[in-house]
């Protein structure tokens, strides 16, 4: 399979992005720079983190606009999988593919820390290499990570089984101490009804080796190629809508 | 032409940022503050010549300057 990774003036984890998916995961990756207009068919987005148009106005509100968004924005409503780390997950919420919106963390500074999160619904694309309850290590680098969505919304996404990391101890209890932005119900990250797009703050292109202090950011990244790879055996055309 | 636009988070929505000013005042001895809400003031200068701008003006508050997921907009003209 072929990944691609958007380039978004100010985006910073592009390259690490890269790195895990060529380096680690030995795939190959088309970068995409944030004015082209094609996806050069790639059979899986990814919007890294960073700081696309300084964060100006709101994180990732310029950035939906790019060019290559509306692509990305197609590309999704055909069932393509997009996955947004960060300043993507951002972007995600600003471009109406994933609902609710991360707004400054509660602390009201800048978080550098390693965090756990839980694995709630191993049944995506994007999580069918972990096991439901896994729990695991991954840094995290924000200052407006913090999820919230109004009520009935936060319902909906719980009772549709769309957040799919969830902020724990490492008991893997979701508790207050350990929620590192205040997000409402320690949502770290998320899906789309249709369960092609996911987006999570916590970053797992910077957890891909033991080396750098945790590798369990892998099974991301394994899970959508595994997820490619046997769609495109069962099926040569389309991209995978889901799972 | 002037239009000032006035971004405000939603009523209901967490506001940490107005919460931690709130808390700052209170340390600063404001303790009759009872809540704050921290929001954005954009001006833009418009073309004269475009007529009534109100509604394009809407039309980009609801596009970009504000993310009606968490915040309201009004906006003035001034001639």
């Amino acid at each position: 399979m072929r990944w691609g990774v958007v380039t978004f003036p100010g985006s910073l984890d592009d390259s690490d992005a890269v790195a895990a998916i060529e380096g680690v995961l030995g795939d190959p990756v088309t970068r995409l720079w944030h004015k082209e207009q094609s996806l050069h068919g790639v059979d899986c987005v990814v919007l890294p983190g960073g700081f696309s148009y300084g964060d100006y106005l709101r994180p990732g509100a310029m950035a939906r606009f790019s060019p290559i968004m509306e692509r990305v924005i197609e590309f999704a409503s055909a069932g393509g999988l997009v996955l947004g780390i960060c300043n993507g997950f951002q972007i995600l919420c600003e471009a109406g593919l994933l609902p609710g919106a991360l707004v400054s963390n509660c602390s009201m500074s800048f978080i550098c820390d390693i965090v756990t999160v839980r694995v709630e619904e191993n049944d995506t694309a994007f999580t069918r290499a972990y096991t439901n309850g896994e729990v695991l290590k991954m840094p995290i680098k924000h200052g407006a990570g913090c999820f919230v969505a109004a009520p009935a919304m936060l319902e909906e996404l719980e009772d549709r089984r769309q957040v799919i990391f969830r902020y724990v101890d490492s008991a893997g209890r979701a508790t207050a101490d350990a929620n590192p932005n205040g997000s409402l119900n320690n949502i770290a990250g998320i899906c789309n009804q249709r369960r092609n797009v996911v987006g999570l703050m916590p970053h797992p292109e910077h957890a891909c080796e033991k080396l750098v202090g945790s590798d369990s950011g892998l099974g991301l990244f394994r899970s959508i190629k595994t997820a490619v790879t046997d769609a495109a055996g069962r099926q040569r055309e389309s991209v995978p809508s889901g799972l | 032409m002037r239009a000032r636009v006035y971004v405000t988070p939603k009523a209901g929505v967490l506001d940490p940022a107005g919460k931690a000013i709130e808390h700052s005042l209170h340390s600063l001895g404001f303790g009759d503050v009872q809540g704050v809400r921290l929001g954005k003031y954009i001006e833009l200068e418009l073309e004269a010549s475009q007529g009534d701008p109100r509604h394009r003006l809407d039309e980009m508050c609801r596009r970009l300057l504000a993310n009606s997921v968490i915040e309201d907009y009004r906006f003035e003209v001034e001639e």
